[in-house]
C-alpha cells in the first residue's frame, strides 16, 4: 500500500463516485459466479437481516482528519470539510436521552477535530453513557491544543480505541503515512502516563489491527500476545485488548484492491470465508450509525455508501426524528461489501465477532 | 502464453478427487488435521510450510503460504528468515557431501 496526500474526493477520483463503487462490487461477485451476500444470508436463514437491540449509538463527527490512510473507508483527510454541527450533536444527545442507549461511539475522521468534540463528550458523560472515542493517536501530538487530550479522556472515563496496524514502523507507515508509527508511539506513551492501558486503573485503551494488504486478519488472541510482547519490549507501551478487523472493500481500500489487481481474489476469499455464526452477530444488528449531517445508517460502511436506514417513514431517517421502535422494525440494508464483516471469525468495530 | 504452472490451477486443487475421490478425501482430511493447532501453533506450522515450499520449490505452495503466513500474523522478516532456513538446509545438504568428496580424494591420492 502507498499513502496519498489528498482524498479521493479532492482528486475527483472515479472511486469517490458511490455508484461506481457499488457497480464494481456487484461485478466482483457476479463475474466470478460467486453467491451474493443476500443469498448467503438466505441460505443460512438470516435474510432479511434485522436488528436485535439498539445498544450502540455511533456518531461520525466529520470526515476531517490529520491523516490520509490508504485503506480509509471514510476517504477522510485534511481536505474534507464535512463536520457535524453543534445543532446536530444536540439532536444526537436528545435521541440518546430518550432511548435506552448506554454506549456512544465517536468516530470520524479524527473526531477530536470537530470544534464541539469536548463539549459533546462531557454532555454524553452526563447522560451516564460510556463514551468510546476512535482516536487515531497522532492527533494527540499533532498540535499543542490536543496535548491534554489524555487528561480530558481520563476525566470523562472515555474508552480509547486506536488503530495501530502493526508493531513495526514500516508496516504501519505504509498504511497510515510516513512518520505515523513514531507519533503513535509517542501518543501511546502519553496515554499510558495518565493510566490508560495500565492494570488496575480502569482506563481502557484498545488497539486495532487491520491487514496492510489484500489478506485477512490473523486470529485476534494470538496476535494480541505478539503485539503486547513487542510493544512492551521495544517501546515500553501497554494496552488492554487488540481488535483484529477485516478491511472492508469500499472507498480507498477498494481502489487499492482494484489498482493492485487483488480485487477478484479478495472478494473470492471473503465469500469463501463467509461464516454464518459471524453473520448472526454483525454489529449493524445492535448499532445505529449517524452521519455528519444527522442521517441514520445501519453502520459506518453503509454511511459511506450513502445507504440510509430503510424505514418506511423517510423523515425517520434523520436523527431529529429519531425513534427507537421504528429503527428496531427496519430491515438492515446489505450489499456485497458486507462479506467483510462475516469472513472467518467475523469483524466489527470491537474486533472478532465469534 | 502456455506454461506448465498456472496460478489459477491452485484453486482447483480440491478437484483432484474427480479422478480418485477416496484417496483425495483422505489426503485433505489429513492435511486439515496437520495444520490445526497442536504442540505447534498454526502460526509456527505456516512458517514451516513456507520454508518447505521453498525447499521443494513449489510455486503453488509459495503463493498459498506467503498469504497464509501473513494471515497468521507473521511479518516479512520472519518469513524471509524461514526461507533462509530452507536455503541453509538445501545449501548444507550440498556442502555436507563435500566430506564424501574429500574422503574419495584422500582415498585415491598419495
Amino acid at each position: 500500500m502507498s499513502t496519498a496526500t489528498k482524498s479521493l474526493k479532492k482528486q475527483n477520483h472515479v472511486f469517490s463516485d458511490i455508484d461506481h463503487q457499488l457497480k464494481v462490487l456487484h461485478h466482483g461477485i457476479k463475474d466470478q459466479n460467486l453467491d451474493s451476500f443476500s443469498s448467503k444470508l438466505s441460505e443460512t436463514n438470516l435474510f432479511p437481516l434485522i436488528p436485535t437491540n439498539l445498544d450502540i449509538f455511533q456518531i461520525n463527527m466529520g470526515k476531517m482528519c490529520n491523516q490520509v490512510c490508504s485503506h480509509c473507508h471514510v476517504d477522510a483527510g485534511p481536505d474534507r470539510k464535512e463536520i457535524m454541527s453543534k445543532e446536530t450533536l444536540q439532536l444526537c444527545l436528545d435521541a440518546i436521552a430518550k432511548s435506552e442507549i448506554k454506549t456512544v461511539d465517536l468516530t470520524g475522521g479524527a473526531p477530536e477535530m470537530n470544534p464541539h468534540f469536548r463539549w459533546f463528550v462531557e454532555e454524553a458523560y452526563k447522560l451516564d453513557c460510556k463514551v468510546i472515542v476512535r482516536c487515531n493517536l497522532t492527533i494527540i501530538v499533532a498540535n499543542k491544543k490536543y496535548f491534554d487530550l489524555p487528561e480530558f479522556y481520563k476525566e470523562n472515563e472515555v474508552e480509547i480505541v486506536s488503530s495501530l496496524p502493526h508493531y513495526s514502523s514500516k508496516k504501519t507507515d505504509s498504511q497510515r503515512g510516513d512518520g505515523v508509527f513514531d507519533r503513535s508511539i509517542r501518543a501511546l506513551k502519553m496515554l499510558n502516563e495518565v493510566g490508560y492501558g495500565m492494570e488496575g486503573t480502569g482506563l481502557t485503551l484498545n488497539l486495532v489491527y487491520n491487514p496492510s494488504g489484500a489478506f485477512l486478519p490473523p486470529s485476534q488472541a494470538g496476535l494480541e500476545k505478539q503485539f503486547k510482547r513487542k510493544l512492551k519490549k521495544d517501546f515500553d507501551v501497554e494496552f488492554n485488548s487488540l481488535f483484529a478487523i477485516t478491511n472492508i472493500p469500499i472507498s480507498r481500500y477498494l481502489d487499492y484492491l482494484v489498482a493492485s489487481e487483488n480485487f477478484e481474489g479478495y472478494m473470492e476469499k471473503l465469500v469463501n470465508a463467509y461464516n454464518p455464526v459471524a453473520a448472526e452477530g454483525v454489529m449493524c444488528r445492535n448499532t445505529i450509525s449517524v452521519g455528519w449531517d444527522g442521517y441514520l445508517y445501519d453502520c459506518d460502511f453503509n454511511q459511506m455508501l450513502e445507504l440510509k436506514v430503510a424505514v418506511s417513514d423517510k423523515k425517520r431517517q434523520h436523527v431529529k426524528d429519531f425513534d427507537s421502535q421504528t429503527l428496531m422494525d427496519r430491515k438492515i440494508i446489505v450489499n456485497e461489501h458486507c462479506f467483510g464483516c462475516t469472513a472467518g471469525s467475523g469483524s466489527s468495530c470491537g474486533g472478532e465477532i465469534t | 502464453m502456455k506454461t506448465y504452472y498456472n496460478p489459477e490451477d491452485l484453486k482447483k486443487f480440491g478437484k483432484i478427487g474427480e479422478f480418485q475421490k477416496e484417496l483425495a478425501d483422505k489426503f485433505f482430511s489429513y492435511y486439515g488435521e496437520v495444520f490445526k493447532e497442536g504442540a505447534l501453533t498454526e502460526r509456527e506450522k505456516s512458517l514451516i510450510a513456507l520454508a518447505v515450499s521453498h525447499a521443494i520449490q513449489c510455486p503453488y505452495c509459495i503463493d498459498a503460504y506467503s498469504v497464509d503466513t501473513l494471515e497468521k500474523g507473521c511479518d516479512e522478516e520472519e518469513m524471509m528468515e524461514a526461507v533462509h532456513v530452507a536455503a541453509a538446509i538445501r545449501g548444507g545438504a550440498s556442502l555436507v557431501h563435500g566430506v564424501q568428496m574429500m574422503n574419495k580424494v584422500k582415498e585415491v591420492s598419495m
